[in-house]
């Protein structure tokens, strides 16, 4: 039973595969992977390397006029808070909030946190 | 491999259509959910009952994806886990211990998510492994603390063959592209993920980002 039926279920996926066309939401670049290094091997993709590798998937998603996930800009500008540099994290949070003013009151609060500091 | 050979949300068209042949579950009951419609979602990181230490982060890095992709602000995890931190929550146990109303204060989610990994990792059988990952979750309303949504998640991925050519080859490209880079069990998330999160009459309703906001079908 289980030799006919993987047979089955592996062309009736063929079609499937074939046609990966459907566009999704957003543009997710390195953000879930640079999440997962990070805490998978401490220290091993630095605010830096964070920093450079979002601000790639950014450009190029920019260039092909496409929108960046929910958490993008948030996580870049935290990126760059740690990296001491304040106004780039600013704008990366004022980003996030134009573009989901859903986290309006987290961002707020980050914004807050770099005016203190 | 390119990991994009199989994007991830390809298993959702995958998991629905494998499902959508079998209409003996119940449909869950959305009555709160539909009630209480949240644009925004904060995952917190999960309670880990698996015997892997890594399994929680692992997951977490996972989870933005197939609900964002399912039309929801989510809040940026690894920030907020950063937050909660410094806030003197060190652990997943105590931010799950955080009041909503300060959830919805602090944060201005309308709703959290309460994932409890389950099961997370290999266990070597005779001649195959087989890697498994399970997982629970809770979506509770701020505003009220009602559940909205409950649903569980699990998949499963071998090694080894079944003997059978054809069915081999795919399955052992898909493997091979889903396997890549990255330990199995954290790939098997995005496969659990599809079933507890994508599952039509099971999963999460459309989010207000999703063209398909508001066509769900109706409650009988």
């Amino acid at each position: 039973m289980s030799r006919p039926s993987r047979l089955v279920w592996s062309l009736a996926l063929l079609p499937l595969l074939a046609g990966c066309a459907a566009p999704t939401l957003y543009t997710w670049g390195h953000y879930e992977d640079l999440i997962y290094t990070s805490y998978d091997k401490p220290g091993s993709v630095p605010p830096e390397l964070q920093a450079e590798k979002l601000e790639q998937d950014y450009q190029k998603a920019r260039a092909a006029n496409k929108r960046m996930c929910p958490g993008f800009h948030a996580q870049l500008g935290y990126a760059y808070f740690q990296l001491g540099k304040m106004d780039q994290a600013r704008q990366e949070f004022e980003t996030e909030e134009a573009d989901f003013p859903e986290s309006a009151v987290l961002m707020d609060r980050m914004l807050a946190k770099l005016k203190k500091t | 491999m390119n990991p994009r050979f199989f994007p991830r949300w390809a298993g959702c068209a995958i998991l629905g259509f494998a499902l959508a042949g079998c209409g003996t579950v119940k449909p869950y009951d959305y009555t709160n959910y539909r009630e209480h419609p949240p644009r925004s979602i904060l995952v917190l990181p999960p309670l880990n009952n698996s015997t892997d230490v890594k399994g929680s982060y692992s997951y977490l890095s996972t989870v933005t994806y197939p609900i964002a992709e399912r039309g929801y602000y989510v809040f940026p995890v690894a920030v907020i886990d950063q937050f909660l931190k410094e806030n003197g929550m060190p652990t997943a146990g105590e931010m799950h211990q955080v009041p909503l109303n300060k959830v919805a204060e602090i944060i201005g989610a309308d709703a959290v998510m309460y994932i409890t990994l389950e099961q997370y990792g290999s266990k070597y059988q005779v001649i195959n492994s087989a890697t498994t990952v399970r997982v629970r979750a809770k979506l509770v309303d701020t505003k009220t603390g009602i559940l909205l949504w409950q649903g569980t998640g699990e998949a499963q991925q071998n090694s080894g063959g079944s003997g059978n050519i054809i069915g081999d080859l795919v399955v052992a490209a898909l493997t091979q592209a889903i396997n890549s880079g990255t330990d199995a069990a954290h790939d098997t998330c995005r496969l659990a993920n599809v079933g507890l999160f994508c599952t039509k009459d099971q999963g999460l309703l459309y989010g207000p980002y999703s063209p398909k906001y508001g066509t769900d079908a109706n409650p009988k």
